[in-house]
């Protein structure tokens, strides 16, 4: 899910990738000032939908920070020696890889209960937290596939070289080999990373309170179809405003590494 | 004489326990494919030994088997005591190659690193030593390869023959009993082979152990105090390098050696 690809010449893209940037909040200015109730209405209702948009990169950032972390030692693990480790690692992966984001956010909201037990203590379990889990859960099948393809990527003849100075297998992985694979795995990282991002937005339709569902509620209460949808434009505005800088330093950082 | 490949047993001089290196009725195979068919050698302490041979012929298996990255089916390798074909466990092996520097044809350089840290990296992670100290032998030992004003580029900004000579000081940086190369100069360009080849001497003359697996037939015969000519499998001849290089009767040796033109170099096309 990463940005439209450009075909034409370099300085032309980026103008029209500028363009595109400024594009959006330009239309949502020039129209609130045109009809300045329509802007009155949207300059009250902007509180709302910034702290739905604060729950998107909320879920964004935790679903990340735990597929990161579980997906990278489940990539590790796909290759571990132990077929017993290894299998249900593999099929870990490819059932959640394979899964639509919107499936697992509707099973993590709909087999985990409201509440949890700890020790005698009921403490509660929101929707938000479900919906961060049904986004770590492809995040980390994703992460481990990135890992893997990274550590396989790197020539053998750098274990061989580790292996000849003495490094055990666990060293040269550690000092060696993940070191490299962070810069081969950062582009598709962050291609991940805006893709996640994106699917938040699907936390709406088991009642999250994120921006599309702020959204919703605010066109709900406002009943103007001219602010239903411009309220619209600002979701969008505000999810491209976050992915956009995060494909486009994708881009640059793949562009790089491939000249080297 | 310091090779006997014919009867381990045999020392023509030279005390036994002058054998740092002692190889005995080596047999590896890979497969169905028969690499080492009974290989004999024995290296003492301070001398240079270079095999020869052409592609094929298990010169590299048998370095690797040294440092027990390959392990013979058959026979005895005993490195300063260690008996290497006894050692089952990884751990063990890798308490081997602390001891038994290895430098290969592709340098296999650390590409993330700087050129100092390649160096630092090993003994800091491997053997424990405090940084300071490890970049102190770092800096003495880029000095000695003649690259210290390199220490902070990467290994990508360096030339073939400049990488070679960070791959040779970072495995000196281990403080190895021995060192192996295999074909060291084999990936270079022509006009960096002298620079690395110089770094060799260095250390061969210092009194460093040394088994070179090359092609650099007049370097060969300038250092070594043992030749040692293989092959399929086997070492088929051994001796001084006037014995190897000008008075052989051996009609392969005379036909490889010969094979080599004016340059005294033969590049056989061996793959990495
Ligand atoms: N890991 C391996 N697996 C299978 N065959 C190998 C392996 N390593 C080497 N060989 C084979 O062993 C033979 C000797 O290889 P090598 O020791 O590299 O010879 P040399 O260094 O003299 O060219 C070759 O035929 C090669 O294909
Ligand atoms: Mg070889």
């Amino acid at each position: 899910m990463t940005a439209t690809t450009m075909t034409s010449g370099p300085k032309k893209q980026h103008l029209t990738r500028s363009l595109a940037f400024v594009a959006l909040p330009l239309v949502i200015l020039i129209w609130a000032l045109t009809d300045l109730s329509l802007g009155r209405t949207l300059v009250e209702w902007i509180p709302y939908l910034a702290s739905g948009f604060m729950m998107n990169i909320l879920i964004s950032l935790l679903a990340m920070t735990f597929g990161t972390v579980i997906g990278a030692i489940f990539g590790i693990l796909e290759l571990a020696p132990y077929r017993l480790v290894r299998y249900p690692v593999v099929a870990y992966v490819q059932i959640f890889r394979n899964a639509p984001h919107l499936v697992l956010i509707f099973a993590t909201t709909y087999i985990f209960p409201f509440e949890i037990v700890i020790a005698g203590n009921y403490l509660p379990f929101p929707d938000w937290v479900k919906a961060v889990i049904g986004l770590a859960i492809p995040a980390s099948a994703y992460v481990a596939e990135i890992t893997r393809g990274a550590i396989q990527s790197i020539p053998t003849t750098q274990w061989e070289a580790a292996q000849g100075l003495g490094f055990s297998r666990w060293q040269a992985l550690r000092y060696i080999i993940l070191p490299q694979c962070v810069r081969r795995s950062l582009p598709p990282w962050m291609n991940l990373f805006s893709s996640i991002t994106m699917a938040t937005a699907l936390a709406s339709l088991v009642g999250v309170h994120e921006l599309l569902h702020a959204a919703t509620d605010a066109s709900t209460a406002v009943r103007r179809i001219d602010f239903t949808i411009i309220a619209y434009i600002v979701v969008m505005a505000a999810f491209f405003a976050l992915c956009y800088p995060i494909s486009r330093l994708t881009r640059r950082l793949e562009r790089r590494f491939n000249a080297a | 004489m310091t090779v006997s490949p014919d009867n381990a047993m045999t020392t023509t001089d030279g005390k036994a326990q002058d054998h740092i290196v002692k190889l005995e009725d080596i047999h590896l195979s890979f497969g169905q494919t028969q690499v080492l068919k009974g290989v004999n050698l024995t290296v003492n302490k301070g001398d240079a030994v270079s095999i020869i041979g052409p592609s094929g012929s298990g010169k590299s298996t048998l370095l690797r088997c040294i440092n027990a990255l390959a392990m013979p089916q058959r026979g005895r390798i005993t490195v300063n005591g260690t008996r290497v074909d006894q050692l089952t466990k990884e751990s063990e092996r890798i308490e081997l190659r602390k001891r038994v520097g290895i430098v290969f044809q592709q340098y296999n350089l650390f590409p993330h690193l700087t050129v100092l840290d390649n160096i630092v990296l090993p003994p800091t992670k491997i053997l424990g030593v405090n940084r300071a100290a490890a970049e102190k032998l770092a800096r003495e030992l880029l000095d000695k390869v003649r690259l210290s004003d390199k220490a902070n580029s990467y290994p990508g900004q360096l030339s073939g023959g400049q990488q070679q000579r960070v791959a040779i000081a970072r495995a000196l940086a281990m403080k190895p009993e021995l060192v192996l190369f295999d074909e060291v100069t084999s990936a270079l360009d022509p006009e960096t082979v002298g620079e690395v080849l110089q770094v060799i001497r260095d250390l061969v003359r210092d009194g460093m152990t040394s088994i070179l697996v090359t092609h650099e037939m007049r370097f060969a015969e300038e250092i070594s105090d043992t030749v040692v000519f293989t092959e399929n499998g086997l070492i088929v001849d051994h001796g001084s390098p006037e014995q190897i290089f000008h008075t052989s009767t051996n009609p392969r040796i005379r036909q490889f050696v010969g094979g080599l033109g004016a340059r005294g170099t033969v590049r056989d096309g061996e793959g990495i």
